[in-house]
């Protein structure tokens, strides 16, 4: 018997250079192709929008929805570990609350704690949380849709309690500079420069570090130019959010400089996605996602990656909360009750399957914007908030519509 | 429930065996003797003795319940045996877990494969044993050895090591799982039905991966219900009948019409070395 090859298929020497320009395109959007369809429904939303209110492109309002956007793309991401199991937490939003709340009173109701202390307690309280609920859907094999369920009742009612117990009104204010600065305090316009400089230096070399080591060992590489085209446009993106961070947007003091949540975002987003792609943990996410029964075959401790997701889900959704109560000035009794719908929608209409291992961090930033871009438009041009609601609404149905239909067209695949 | 150590050998299937040798000590890769395994009231498997030699491929055959997944899912220690013994390379050895099966060198490709759709050849062949630099995953060694296990067993048809599995071919997907046993260096693999699900060109494309696998000196057991197949690729046949192995040799001594008869009566005057319970 001879080597026997199927008659459609390529050599693997092929991989190498020659190649058409057809399959170079493709490949240079391979794993990319589910952003498109947002990615243009975004520049539609912003084309309307300009259209409508001169003011949306602004720098100003632009600083303004990124800072609308961060908490969203936080709590996307809090749920992106999950997604990425088949798993989801309905709990989130009022774990935020939970997680604000603790930072507050003990920042500055009876504590005056420092916020070096106070901040990791709520991380660890937001953390203990959804550990806690996924222990128990673990151990009792009990759907986590029901669980978290359970959960955002029994938080909400925990958080009223919290709130009121203090005897404040039903609302805490905050007073800590730190965690005002949080959201409201910005870089200076020279670091703003130099971070996002770094960030676009430190990406570059990174791309170019990869693309080198895997030429010189041999083994398939994008074309060059596809390598400097992405880094020209990040350059791109990097100058033009300095730009927009730091031309003046104060009405009668100057404003200036990049604000301390985005920052915070990239780190989150960079570590998380260190987490997914480079690590084993994150290995396992995606393969426990894709096929529980095929992880546990290869030998890998199933139960404790799932807790792990959970805990993630939980730290990610403490930052998430300090934000929360950082611009919300404090925290209160009735937060928004739609929070966890942001945070589902953030990842899926990003493109992160809610049948699990499929998806990454990336897709919570643009969900998140793209919710950030409905909210901040709308109400620019003045829509009331129950139009506001029903188009979200709508938005995260063809997400997830779409999501259904790639998934049943290509079987599987990212 | 309980075997005497010293005499393995107490059915007479033995006498099919083309190495008769001393019933004492086996002398092949793997040795199964005298293992029997119940379900509650049913017996799957009644005091089988199976040799398994290195560098050859043992077909195992045999109707729908005769008991073939039982015994493998018992070798791969999925199921512990109700009696019996296991010898690998001539020693006794108890096979609780598939993870103890994996480390002494048994790798099993189940019929459904058990790869992640979602992840690309690398990935999968690494699933539970990746490598890694400083804690960060070594991207680069692992798809290294992955092209160059592929190359070595003239996998030839994936475009893209990159590839996610849950686009490849049948055939494929076989050929992946198949690698990814003989890359965790294993000396015995065994398949359960790798060409039912496959069409012709992919049949062969698996056919002739299994033979690659014998020529490298593994032990191979194929479960296959086309006999057609087994004919091409295996050297030695075992058949299953209602729990009992009814027959097994060397392929040789087996045609297409005695096979047939073994696997639907348990017995065949055609073939001479074989002895019916
Ligand atoms: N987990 C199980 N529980 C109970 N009976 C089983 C189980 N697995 C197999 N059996 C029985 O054992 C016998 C052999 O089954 P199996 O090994 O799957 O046969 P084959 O793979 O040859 O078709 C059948 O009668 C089957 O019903
Ligand atoms: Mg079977």
């Amino acid at each position: 018997m001879t080597s026997v090859r199927e008659n459609d298929e390529l050599d693997p020497d092929s991989l190498s250079e020659a190649h058409s320009w057809w399959s170079q395109l493709r490949r240079l959007w391979q794993g990319d192709v589910g952003m498109v369809p947002i990615v243009i429904g975004l520049a539609a939303l912003v084309a309307y929008f300009q259209v409508r209110s001169p003011v949306f492109l602004s720098a100003g309002n632009i600083t303004n929805l990124f800072m609308q956007a961060t908490i969203f793309v936080l709590l996307g991401m809090a749920e992106i570990w999950l997604l990425l199991l088949g798993e989801i937490d309905l709990s989130v939003g009022y774990v935020t609350g939970m997680g604000a709340a603790v930072a507050v009173i003990l920042m500055d109701v009876q504590f005056h704690w420092p916020w070096f202390l106070a901040m990791p307690v709520a991380l660890l309280v937001t953390t203990g949380i959804t550990t806690l609920q996924g222990f128990i859907i673990i151990r009792l094999r009990l759907p986590s849709f029901i669980v978290t369920l359970a959960g955002l009742l029994f938080w909400e009612g925990m958080l009223i309690y919290l709130v009121d117990d203090q005897g404040t009104g039903g609302t805490i204010p905050a007073t800590n500079r730190v965690l005002y600065n949080l959201v409201n305090g910005n870089l200076s316009v020279f670091f703003t420069w130099v971070f996002l400089v770094a960030i676009v230096v430190l990406m570059a070399l990174g791309m170019f570090r990869a693309d080198q080591r895997r030429r010189s060992s041999g083994l398939a590489t994008r074309p060059r130019i596809v390598l400097i085209m992405k880094v020209a446009a990040l350059a791109i993106s990097g100058v033009a959010l300095a730009m927009i961070f730091d031309a003046d947007r104060g009405t009668f003091i100057v404003l200036r400089g990049m604000p301390w949540a985005i920052p915070i975002d990239f780190a989150i987003l960079a570590a998380g996605s260190f987490v997914l792609t480079k690590t084993k943990a994150g290995r396992y996410i995606y393969a426990i996602g894709g096929n529980t029964e095929a992880a546990r075959r290869a030998g890998i401790a199933v139960n404790r990656y799932r807790l792990l997701a959970f805990a993630l889900t939980g730290l990610t959704t403490g930052v998430a909360s300090l934000l929360y109560a950082s611009r919300l000035g404090g925290i209160s009794d009735n937060i928004d009750s739609s929070l966890v719908l942001y945070a589902v929608a953030s990842a899926v209409i990003g493109g992160t399957s809610l049948f699990g291992g499929r998806g990454k961090m990336t897709h919570a930033v643009i969900g998140g914007v793209v919710i950030a871009t409905i909210y901040n438009g709308m109400a620019l041009i003045g829509m009331s908030a129950p139009t506001q609601y029903m188009a979200t609404a709508l938005v995260l149905l063809a997400a997830v519509t779409i999501d259904s239909l790639a998934r049943r067209s290509t079987g599987e695949g990212r | 429930m309980t075997n005497a150590p010293g005499s393995p050998s107490t059915g007479t299937p033995s006498d099919g065996r083309d190495d008769p040798g001393d019933p004492g000590a086996p002398s092949a890769l793997l040795a199964v003797r005298g293992v029997s395994k119940y379900f509650g009231a049913v017996q799957a498997l009644e005091n089988v003795d199976l040799d398994v030699p290195a560098g050859q491929v043992t077909a195992l055959i045999g109707d729908n319940g005769a008991g073939k997944s039982t015994l493998i899912k018992a070798i791969a220690g999925i199921y512990a045996p109700s009696g019996g013994q296991i010898f690998w390379k001539g020693h006794e050895v108890h096979i609780h877990t598939p993870h103890d099966a994996e480390a002494l060198g048994i790798a099993t490709v189940y019929q459904d494969l058990a790869l992640c759709d979602n992840l690309d050849i690398v990935q999968n062949m690494y699933l539970g044993h990746e490598s890694t630099k400083a804690g960060v995953l070594d991207e680069i060694s692992m798809e290294l050895a992955t092209k160059q296990t592929l190359s070595d067993l003239s996998v030839s048809t994936v475009k893209s090591v990159r590839q996610v599995v849950g686009s490849l071919s049948g055939g494929q997907r076989q050929a992946i799982a198949v690698a990814r046993a003989v890359m965790r260096e294993s000396q015995l693999v065994i398949m359960d039905e790798p060409t039912a699900a496959l069409g012709v060109s992919q049949t062969a494309q698996v056919l002739h991966l299994i033979r690659t696998l014998a020529q490298r000196g593994m032990g191979v057991i194929v479960i296959s219900h086309n006999l057609n197949d087994v004919f091409q690729v295996a050297d030695r046949i075992a058949v299953l009948y209602l729990g009992n192995l009814v027959s097994s040799g060397p392929v040789a001594n087996y045609d297409m019409s005695s096979a047939v008869e073994l696997i639907t009566t348990g017995e065949s005057v055609r073939v001479a070395s074989s002895v019916a319970p």
